[in-house]
């Protein structure tokens, strides 16, 4: 989890993904920077993200996202 | 001739009454809906505040009603300023102390309290009694249509003002090179206050075609925004090259793909070669246009179909000029003639901007008599662009300042370095762009740390404008002939 943290903040400097449970529903989150995110995360982890793991449900926390990141993981 | 953009609608709502017109998400209009409306607000407008040529700041997030807006301001015989609520509320109070609004149309009261006194109004209160008229007729098409922003090196936003001629002109051109079909569908991607917008709005209503809005955050969702594509039966893109990075870089044609697509036109920046490639390879019976263009010549001076035997992995050329434009190259004053060499792109035609709104001072700069031409007055625009010729065709090769292309926008680095040397305790500050990963950095000597030094940038700045990283330095290296040694900075922050 720390892992992620450190890679979204270094992705979005200034954003509070520890609370914020509506990164994509409130716009937060824009297109680049979810480039920026699974490209870190797919590089960072060794997973494969596909279009259709791009959801707001998956995307909108940091724990969503962690949740995401070790279920791809799993598949692996 | 057509002389005011409002034409094209008359004719449109006349010919299509009931053809959709513009939709978004979960709204649709057809043309004689939104003919009836932009007659409604644009009477109520010249009726309540007057229809002299004046600006009126439209607040707008990206919305159908807002091009009706639009419409209504440019109906009543006044010109439209679109303005994005959720810039920093300095950066909007920066533009609208340039433009000084006669008014403000701000529909879903968006705007922050205080952030100017001029009257703000909605749908409802032009919802009145208005005598029939039409005050665009008494307009000519030397005047302005609309006020977009862009950068200003100065450290406030300049204003270029765009005429009905300019963009009827880019309109008739476009249609006539790419010759677009009638009832064509644009899937809008550009918000209303980046000029990418202007080629949809206009270009779909003269070619009664349908709008169709999609949403910013539909492109951090690629499998909604091709199911959208596929529902509505978009078929033309005209979009900013970042929108069509994004879908490439997430591989968002893996499964589904837009099934009704017939052109891809993208602008904004050069292209990357792995995205253009992503894109053919997936669309093989699309047709792909590379656009350039700045802002003050209405859009795009020239164009380049891509074809099929291009080699992607080599510079896409910038192209040909438009009809009805030249595009040339300057060193100096002196004409460049041989292919290869490099020199300034400059522009004249109708195409051109009447100037920065409210600073002639910035406008004669760039806006200049055409050096080459002595017998009689040809004003011409000097875009700040290098390139050269070759084949007959250009190629962009950089800028003659440091103004970057970042994100699709352009970006003059020294209104970031003013922005961050205003912050408390920074002193010196100095920006490099690394163009390969597309990141901005900033170096500052001070007593501030990097976090607050960023947060300051991102409360005055665009989100666009906010470098990624911000380094402290004890000295910068210098050159030596004393000055800031950015070539060494940007090498520093590559290697971050």
């Amino acid at each position: 989890m720390e892992k992620i943290l450190e890679i979204l903040e270094g992705c979005c400097p200034g954003v509070d993904f520890e609370t914020e449970t509506a990164l994509i529903d409130n716009g937060i989150l824009e297109s680049l920077d979810i480039v920026m995110i699974v490209g870190e995360l797919s590089d960072e982890f060794g997973i494969e993200i596909t279009v259709d793991d791009l959801t707001a449900e998956n995307f909108n926390s940091a724990e969503a996202i962690f949740n995401l990141v070790n279920k791809l993981k799993e598949e692996e | 001739m057509i002389c005011n953009i409002i034409s094209y609608l008359e004719y449109d709502a006349e010919k299509y009454p009931e053809r959709v017109s513009l939709a978004g998400a979960d709204i649709s209009y057809t043309y004689a809906q939104e003919w009836s409306m932009v007659k409604k607000y644009g009477q109520a407008i010249a009726y309540r505040f007057g229809s002299e040529n004046k600006p009126i700041a439209v607040v707008s997030e990206h919305k159908p009603l807002d091009i009706i807006f639009f419409l209504s301001v440019a109906y009543s015989g006044n010109f439209y300023v679109p303005i994005d609520p959720l810039l920093p509320e300095n950066r909007i109070a920066d533009m609208l102390s340039v433009i000084d609004p006669h008014f403000i149309i701000d529909n879903d009261d968006r705007l922050p309290k205080g952030i100017s006194e001029k009257q703000r109004v909605a749908a409802q209160d032009l919802d009145c009694e208005a005598p029939q008229a039409s005050p665009w007729l008494e307009r000519k098409d030397t005047d302005p249509l609309y006020v977009l922003f862009t950068s200003g090196s100065t450290g406030v936003p300049k204003g270029v003002t765009i005429t009905h001629r300019g963009v009827v002109d880019m309109t008739e051109q476009f249609c006539s090179v790419f010759g677009f079909e009638d009832g064509s569908v644009f899937g809008n991607q550009a918000p209303f206050d980046f000029d990418v917008s202007v080629k949809d709005i206009f270009i779909s209503l003269k070619t009664g075609g349908r709008l169709e809005i999609l949403e910013k955050k539909l492109f951090t969702l690629p499998s909604l925004l091709i199911q959208r594509l596929n529902e509505r039966k978009i078929n033309t893109l005209i979009w900013a090259v970042p929108a069509l990075r994004v879908l490439s870089a997430l591989n968002a044609f893996r499964s589904d793909r837009p099934m009704f697509l017939k052109d891809v036109m993208f602008s904004g920046e050069t292209i990357p070669p792995k995205t253009l490639e992503y894109w053919m390879s997936s669309f093989p019976d699309v047709r792909f246009v590379n656009l350039y263009g700045p802002t003050e010549i209405t859009c795009n001076c020239t164009y380049h179909i891509i074809g099929r035997e291009d080699k992607l992995d080599r510079a896409v050329p910038i192209g040909v000029p438009f009809p009805n434009c030249s595009v040339f190259l300057l060193n100096g004053e002196d004409p460049v003639l041989r292919e290869g060499d490099i020199g300034e792109i400059c522009v004249s035609g109708s195409c051109l901007s009447t100037g920065y709104f409210g600073r002639p001072d910035l406008s004669k700069a760039v806006f200049i008599q055409n050096p080459l031409e002595k017998r009689y007055s040809e004003r011409i625009y000097r875009t700040g662009d290098l390139s050269f010729k070759k084949d007959g065709k250009l190629y962009f090769t950089g800028r003659k300042d440091t103004q970057i292309k970042h994100m699709g926008h352009r970006i003059e680095l020294s209104e970031i370095e003013l922005c961050a040397s205003s912050a408390p305790d920074a002193e010196v500050c100095a920006c490099v762009y690394d163009e390969e990963k597309s990141v901005i950095t900033i170096f500052y000597t001070g007593n501030t740390d990097s976090l607050s030094l960023l947060s300051h940038i991102r409360k005055t700045l665009p989100r666009f404008m906010v470098p990624k990283n911000a380094v402290k330095l004890d000295d910068f290296p210098k050159t030596r002939t004393g000055k800031i040694d950015r070539k060494v900075l940007l090498q520093m922050a590559k290697d971050l």
